[in-house]
């Protein structure tokens, strides 16, 4: 039996609703799940089942209303403002767009992750910087701006932003919904490789069916209810 | 220790970067705040040097202490005092020499169309001192002669072309409240507010120019005091020896005097106060919209930053620094423009308007300012940035 504090994530009852009164919904109803360390978790369902809210809670950009959540064991019920923005420095994240900023080139742009580190000197980070971009094989479009960077290559990028700030769990949305399927697929694996050569843990929100198979586990989710496991 | 400190405190200027990637809209941000800058710049200037224009023959006078009557207002509407003022003056074992002086408004006629204009004419004693410049002691012994006038060549062009002439070694003559005067000399004082052009001659000359001038009577008197004197001390033992019809003051005093009356009573201040005031507020409008929509065009990037973990501080100091940068590229060209401007305001309008020190500094704070609270109500829109919104 593993030592339930150790998991990167844990959740029991966890419930969150949007609006007020008469429209209020029950967007997550009593959810409970944990990932390991080093573990690569998929989720899926039909739109609008809860699984991007239950991304945004995990990763501390909302506030939990009922329930309990806790990341590397820390609870995030009732948690203040200042312990989620210091979580969120340890939760990588990857969006459905890219996400990059504009007026950076993808060197400074994966530097932007790097910057959140402390006790490293601009260069060393910035060396870093191109170390992932190398890992991710952009290594010569270093000094681009995402404009003129191809769309897996711009994925790619933002692959190497949130690894750059070293998480111990990277949450995704879609990383692959915008990226043709040979690009999806490279995207995945190259994000499966990387994370666990951090012993990063991995959950991932996707539709795309020709990628569930990079997952450790796979939870469904239908109706703010993740369906047992089949 | 300071520049490893340094070195790992360096991150990305993303604020430099969020600007200059954007070319355009600098452009139009730092042509907005040096459009405002030369605003101040001009108003401030234009006030300043018509301050300084009103003092500019007081500026002049070689003296420490100043007599008028307390009844004079201004340079324009000076009243006379008795001319023994001065002698009782001289009992004081500080005073090493007074000049008595002239001073009112006569009608100069232009030798070139004939048209008149009213133009101060200052007579003294042409063997004593009246102003500091160097050479006009010589200028001063042309005058012992009867019906000889000094010309400002800084007056207006509307008094015609008198120093040309001189300089061309013509015989310049033309009347003056109807007599007959030859102009001996040229100076350079500068026009006022009041008086457009200036003339200096001798008392005895003056008095035939100007014979409803009482017997007796000056408007100005000026005293020397010996080196090293305290002149507040002195100016405070004449005050109370002197009987009342005399009002003494340090020279600096009567500077201020003069500068006063324009300051508080005209609207001069106030017009071109206002003035500055509405370029302040049009490049606080212009660096808000800028700053606006800078923040509002970057919030999903805001936004991202935040989910990172970056925190809500550390965005509103790249929002800061945005305005720190604007405000400094801003003010370069506008301190530029203004020189240029005044450069070109002396050379048409004759005024002392000058690039100072402090009004420099004063329009670059004035931008600062205007950049920085611009930014703080840009950062307001910062509160939009929701991480939850973006996935």
């Amino acid at each position: 039996m593993k030592n339930i504090n150790n998991n990167t994530l844990n959740i029991a009852s966890l419930n969150h609703w949007f609006g007020h009164g008469e429209t209020r919904r029950h967007v997550l109803q009593s959810i409970s799940m944990e990932i390991s360390p080093g573990e690569v978790v998929l989720l899926t369902g039909p739109s609008g089942c809860g699984k991007t809210t239950l991304l945004t809670l995990i990763g501390a950009l909302r506030k939990v209303q009922d329930g309990d959540l806790k990341v590397f064991g820390k609870q995030l019920f009732g948690a203040s403002r200042k312990t989620r923005q210091n979580l969120r420095k340890n939760i990588g994240m990857i969006f459905q767009g890219h996400n990059l900023l504009r007026c950076l080139t993808a060197e400074q742009n994966v530097q932007m992750g790097a910057d959140l580190l402390s006790g490293f000197s601009y260069k060393a980070r910035r060396a870093q910087s191109r170390e992932w971009l190398r890992a991710v094989g952009l290594e010569d479009h270093l000094s681009k701006l995402p404009h003129d960077l191809s769309g897996g290559q711009k994925q790619r990028v933002a692959i190497a932003r949130a690894l750059a700030a070293r998480p111990k769990l990277l949450l995704a949305d879609e990383p692959t919904s915008a990226l043709d399927s040979s690009t999806g697929r490279e995207i995945v694996d190259l994000l499966k490789k990387l994370a666990l050569e951090q012993s990063c843990s991995v959950l991932m929100v996707t539709h795309d069916p020709r990628i569930l198979d990079v997952a450790d586990r796979l939870l469904r989710m239908e109706d703010g209810q993740i369906l047992p496991s089949v | 220790m300071e520049l490893n400190n340094f070195l790992t405190k360096r991150k990305i200027p993303l604020a430099w970067l969020l600007l200059t990637r954007q070319p355009l809209r600098i452009l139009v941000a730092i042509a907005g705040i040096a459009f405002a800058g030369i605003l101040m710049f001009m108003q401030l200037g234009f006030r300043d040097g018509l301050f300084d224009a009103s003092v500019t023959v007081h500026k002049l006078f070689d003296a420490d202490l100043v007599l008028i009557s307390p009844r004079s207002k201004s340079s324009i509407s000076m009243s006379g005092f008795p001319r023994r003022r001065l002698v009782q003056a001289m009992a004081h074992k500080n005073v090493t020499g007074t000049t008595a002086v002239n001073w009112n408004f006569l009608l100069w006629r232009n030798p070139e169309n004939l048209s008149t204009r009213s133009i101060l004419a200052l007579g003294f004693e042409p063997s004593k001192p009246l102003l500091i410049d160097s050479d006009f002691e010589i200028k001063a012994k042309t005058l012992t002669n009867k019906g000889r006038v000094l010309f400002d060549d800084l007056s207006r062009d509307e008094f015609g072309p008198i120093s040309s002439w001189f300089k061309s070694g013509r015989l310049v003559e033309t009347e003056v409240a109807g007599k007959r005067v030859r102009v001996s000399g040229i100076v350079s004082l500068g026009p006022s507010f009041g008086a457009d052009g200036n003339l200096i001659t001798s008392s005895e000359t003056y008095l035939e120019l100007s014979p409803g001038n009482p017997k007796g009577s000056i408007e100005i008197g000026l005293v020397r005091l010996e080196k090293g004197s305290d002149i507040e001390k002195v100016v405070r033992s004449l005050n109370i020896n002197l009987p009342s019809d005399v009002k003494v003051m340090s020279l600096k005093s009567f500077i201020d005097f003069e500068k006063n009356y324009w300051k508080s009573s005209t609207s001069i201040g106030f017009i071109f106060t206002l003035g500055a005031a509405m370029g302040f507020i049009v490049g606080c409008v212009i660096v808000y919209q800028i700053l606006y929509s800078d923040v509002s065009d970057h919030l999903p990037e805001y936004a991202t930053l935040m989910a990172m973990g970056y925190n809500l501080r550390s965005l509103l100091g790249v929002v800061a620094r945005e305005g720190l940068i604007l405000s400094i590229m801003g003010y370069i060209p506008a301190y530029l423009s203004g020189q240029a401007l005044y450069a070109l305001v002396r050379a048409s309008t004759k005024l002392p308007v000058e690039m100072s020190f402090s009004r420099a500094s004063i329009i670059f704070f004035l931008i600062l300012f205007m950049c920085m609270g611009s930014a703080l109500a840009a950062m307001k829109k910062l509160a939009d940035a929701d991480p939850a919104e973006i996935f």
